[in-house]
């Protein structure tokens, strides 16, 4: 099991650190540009909850695709994890800061950017929670 | 979200090792790094799980002092990221395997959140003894680390008997003691004992001194070397005397 379980598992002590123990419906929202796999994700989620005694109905895993901005220019631009090598993509998976060491703003060569949207986890939601 | 959920599995990754310490010095130059590293190094050779994890994002160099060409710097994935294993008790985890010693730049809140993601996802369940690497100064690493794990981690404050380093570990000493910080234990780096009234003075713990050998130099990059050198003992006083101290 992969990084996907960290990630899963910081969400549910979230929860738990809510006090929520039962809700129809989870919805995560997560950063394109971290690449997370979305099946191993649920699955560790799934996994996860039952551990911890929740109960959580339905999943729900929405991807926010990622948003840059240099802050030089203020040029703005959407970048496609899938585009990139399989190198430098995995290594945004595990750490999306590292996008900085390997891009540029294409518009003014500036490496002053940055990830105004799509990165990781901005999300937590449990609907109709008790 | 009301808080970074990545906080709650970071306090739950750093909560397995009996001692987490945090290298620090307000003052750049002052050999936090070679400190660290040799620590570690010590504390493996004594026979315990160790951690080293480098949190200077901007300039991480423990890989340099221990010989590390990042290309071999490979982490395994097991519910989350497995360190490195250096030597057979040593485990390490630099972001220089994900920047391949890119430089990078990271302003405030991008270094939060790569601190976070790291904390969070990096699991030191087998080590006994952590030992945590920051860059200089008092930035948003060191606030995220000090507020957030307060009782977690323990800071070892780093210093040159020189009057630049001692005015400005002053400033770091008053902030760790408003943050709540009771214990600090204290490392006299290029020294000769001479800080340990200073120390005394400042109420902090004393664990010993580094003198200034110039055959370090010769010796960043190896292991073995580093393993031989004159430093050794020295270092390993310090680590005898760090090893009642284990939390914050």
């Amino acid at each position: 099991m992969v990084h996907e379980w960290a990630l899963a598992e910081a969400i549910v002590l979230y929860i738990e650190n809510q006090g929520v123990k039962r809700g129809r419906r989870l919805v995560v929202k997560t950063g394109a540009l971290q690449s997370i796999d979305r099946e191993v994700l649920e699955f560790a989620l799934r996994m996860l909850i039952k551990e911890h005694g929740l109960e959580l109905g339905e999943i729900e895993i929405v991807e926010e695709e990622p948003l840059l901005k240099c802050r030089n220019c203020g040029y703005e631009w959407r970048l496609d994890p899938s585009s990139m090598s399989q190198d430098v993509r995995e290594s945004i998976h595990f750490l999306p800061e590292s996008i900085y060491a390997y891009y540029r703003c294409p518009r003014c060569g500036s490496i002053d950017f940055e990830i105004v949207k799509g990165r990781g986890i901005s999300e937590i939601r449990v609907e109709d929670h008790d | 979200m009301i808080e970074d959920p990545r906080t709650l599995k970071a306090i739950k990754n750093l909560e397995s090792p009996r001692s987490v310490y945090l290298v620090v010095s307000s003052k750049g130059g002052v050999g936090k790094t070679t400190v660290s590293t040799l620590l570690a190094l010590v504390s493996s050779i004594e026979g315990h799980s160790t951690g080293l994890l480098d949190l200077d994002f901007v300039n991480p160099s423990t890989h340099i002092i221990l010989g590390l060409d990042p290309r071999v710097i490979k982490y395994e994935e097991e519910k989350g990221v497995k360190p490195y294993m250096v030597l057979d008790n040593l485990y390490y985890f630099t972001i220089v395997s994900y920047t391949m010693d890119n430089p990078i730049a990271l302003r405030g809140g991008d270094a939060s959140n790569a601190l976070w993601e790291i904390l969070a996802i990096v699991r030191w369940n087998n080590v006994e003894n952590l030992y945590i690497d920051t860059p200089p100064g008092i930035g948003d690493e060191h606030l995220d680390i000090l507020y957030r794990l307060r009782r977690i981690v323990k800071p070892i404050v780093v210093a040159t008997p020189s009057r630049l380093a001692l005015r400005s570990i002053d400033r770091l000493v008053d902030i760790l003691r408003e943050m709540g910080y009771g214990e600090i234990l204290f490392i006299e780096n290029m020294g000769n004992g001479l800080l340990r009234s200073y120390a005394i003075e400042k109420k902090l713990i004393y664990t010993g001194f580094i003198p200034y050998i110039s055959e370090i130099e010769e010796s960043i990059g190896s292991i073995e070397k580093l393993l031989k050198s004159d430093l050794l003992s020295y270092v390993k006083t310090i680590y005898k005397n760090l090893r009642g101290f284990t939390r914050g």
